[in-house]
């Protein structure tokens, strides 16, 4: 039988630690899309060229 | 009190033989074992000849833990024809149905299986090199390290853990399906789309991992056809009046190192609380096969799953609830069941991740998979203005996999790492020295020329005149370089060895 039903976490501690609203949070949110961009600009140049045959070609067996 | 939890981690992994014509992938995965066996043979130096072929005699995957005899279930097949190496680290490579397969030696806390792993991807990376070097100019043996192919084939990750035979099946069952479900949220590979029957990409455009789509039902002893949450395999490799061995099919093969760590260590304290009756409540959903798929879709988070007798609860409650319970078992009973400083590691990052999977799970992008890779391939949706069932996007799916060096997305994304390469290259050859692993890797270093055959527990020796001699070794925790590392130091030759260790 269930002996738990839906109820919101306590959790003091945890919901203390969660982020202050500050100006640093925008400004971490530009950094990780520039970051994201450059990632983008990178990998580019190493992805599958035919993505549609790749994609049709790759199959597998089941296994275990 | 709890067993100590000897583990083990299985891997599949895809093969494609490209711009081969017909790719016959038993064919190429014996190629890419046997291109990788014989490197070592030539080599000379480091590995002597791990040319040791796996002995099944004891192999029993048709024995069922819940003591039923088979019926309509098929037992696994076991193919003894194929290539089926044992390496000097204690690890076996083999092919497995369609796929090469890797299983790590037997490993004594989450974070040596973590570096075995590690060793088990090199290991791979090597066997490519290896195999390309002899194919016809053009034609190339790729290896992913996923568990599907987008078509509805999967195969599988499985995990390993020692357990007390005394501990009442059930109960096992009933106390780690819920975790089962639940950890996915942090454990998963991610998949673009859905390869469950009728899913379309608007339903399904990404979720959490590549193996909730394959699971029919909540317990059985199938790997292959209507898999079970809870596999039911019961073959402990070990003294099975003592030991069972917990097979665990339902996780994705994960290239973040943080994933595996908290997929093995989580799994492994919450057996630890099962075997000693430190889970006093338990939830039971009213449709775990559905909710493992319910929980797999909902990038959210929040989807209430139903308890059976009414009420709800999410994937995160039952992990925070399953964390504190972890938290407390730990200060009343220790964590030496994981080793005592890996499992406060354990604890530390469970309960960062889920404070991060709670405000938002993309901090976690340098962590588990299923967000790294959403974060990557999300970006490039977002950048060309695709749809998700654009083929493009697949594409990455599949090539986040790839275990080649200069293809690999995950390699791309600035993952954290926990083991240095260097010492999982060391690992390529080196047993673990805290389980029977260190005997069986070390007379592989040291006689191979002298053993017929080895499994998980016993060797078999030929020195010469004598007939055949098997050492049994049903006890995971012991062969290691503290009980026998110094005799077998002192032991010039193998019949010196057997002769010490019949006296």
């Amino acid at each position: 039988m269930a002996e738990r039903t839906q109820k919101q976490r306590p959790a003091p501690q945890r919901t203390e630690e969660a982020p202050i609203e500050t100006p640093s949070k925008s400004e971490t949110g530009e950094k990780l899309k520039a970051e994201l961009d450059d990632l983008l600009d990178e990998i580019d140049d190493v992805l599958e060229t035919n993505a549609e045959d790749f994609v049709k070609s790759y199959i597998q067996k089941g296994g275990e | 009190m709890a067993l100590r939890k000897i583990l083990g981690m299985e891997t599949e992994f895809g093969i494609l033989h490209r711009r081969a014509g017909e790719s016959n992938p038993i064919a190429a995965s014996s190629v890419l074992i046997n291109a990788y066996i014989n490197s070592l043979d030539k080599s000379g130096t480091a590995s002597p000849l791990p040319r040791v072929g796996w002995d099944f005699v004891d192999e029993t995957p048709a024995n069922d833990a819940r003591g039923l005899s088979l019926l309509a279930a098929m037992a696994p097949e076991v193919e003894t024809h194929l290539v089926n190496a044992v390496l000097t680290n204690g690890a076996r490579y083999y092919v497995d149905h369609a796929h090469p397969e890797l299983s790590t030696p037997e490993c004594a806390d989450p974070l040596s299986i973590v570096l075995y792993d590690r060793a088990a991807e090199l290991i791979l990376v090597e066997s490519m090199r290896q195999a390309n070097l002899n194919l016809p100019e053009g034609e190339e043996i790729v290896v992913y390290k996923n568990n599907s192919d987008r078509k509805g084939n999967s195969y599988g990750t499985h995990e390993n853990y020692l357990m007390d035979r005394t501990t009442p099946f059930s109960r096992v069952v009933s106390q780690v399906m819920p975790h089962f479900i639940s950890r996915q949220l942090y454990i998963g590979a991610g998949k673009v789309g859905s390869e469950a029957i009728g899913m379309s990409s608007e339903q399904v455009p990404f979720q959490l991992t590549q193996r909730a789509d394959f699971f029919e039902e909540e317990v059985g002893l199938e790997t292959t056809l209507k898999r079970p949450i809870v596999n039911t395999r019961d073959e402990p490799h070990a003294d099975a009046k003592k030991y069972r061995r917990l097979h665990v099919i339902v996780g994705d093969a994960n290239l973040s190192q943080v994933a595996t760590f908290l997929k093995v260590g989580t799994t492994a304290i919450v057996l630890c609380m099962v075997e000693d009756e430190y889970l006093s409540r338990t939830f039971v959903l009213a449709n775990p096969v559905q909710a493992i798929r319910q929980v797999s879709y909902d990038l959210s988070l929040r989807r209430p799953l139903e308890l059976d007798g009414g009420g709800t609860i999410t994937a995160l409650e039952m992990q925070w609830e399953y964390y504190d319970r972890a938290r407390k078992y730990a200060e009343d009973r220790g964590l030496e069941c994981i080793d005592q400083t890996v499992g406060e590691e354990v604890l530390r990052r469970w309960e960062h991740v889920l404070t991060a999977l709670e405000s938002d799970p993309m901090q976690l992008a340098d962590q588990l998979d299923w967000v790294a890779k959403y974060r990557v391939i999300n970006g490039y949706r977002e950048r060309h203005d695709l749809r998700w069932n654009d083929a493009r996007l697949a594409a990455m799916d599949l090539q986040y996999h790839d275990m080649r060096p200069t293809k690999s997305l995950f390699s791309r994304l600035g993952v954290e790492t926990l083991v240095d390469d260097e010492d999982a290259r060391v690992a390529m050859s080196e047993p673990p020295p805290d389980t029977r692993a260190y005997f069986r890797g070390k007379c592989l270093q040291k006689w191979a020329d002298d053993i017929v055959a080895a499994n998980w527990d016993s060797m078999v020796f030929d020195v010469g005149d004598d007939p055949l001699r098997r050492v049994p070794m049903m006890e995971p925790t012991r062969g290691t370089a503290a009980h026998v590392g110094s005799l077998l130091e002192q032991c010039e030759t193998s019949a010196e060895l057997l002769r010490r260790l019949g006296s």
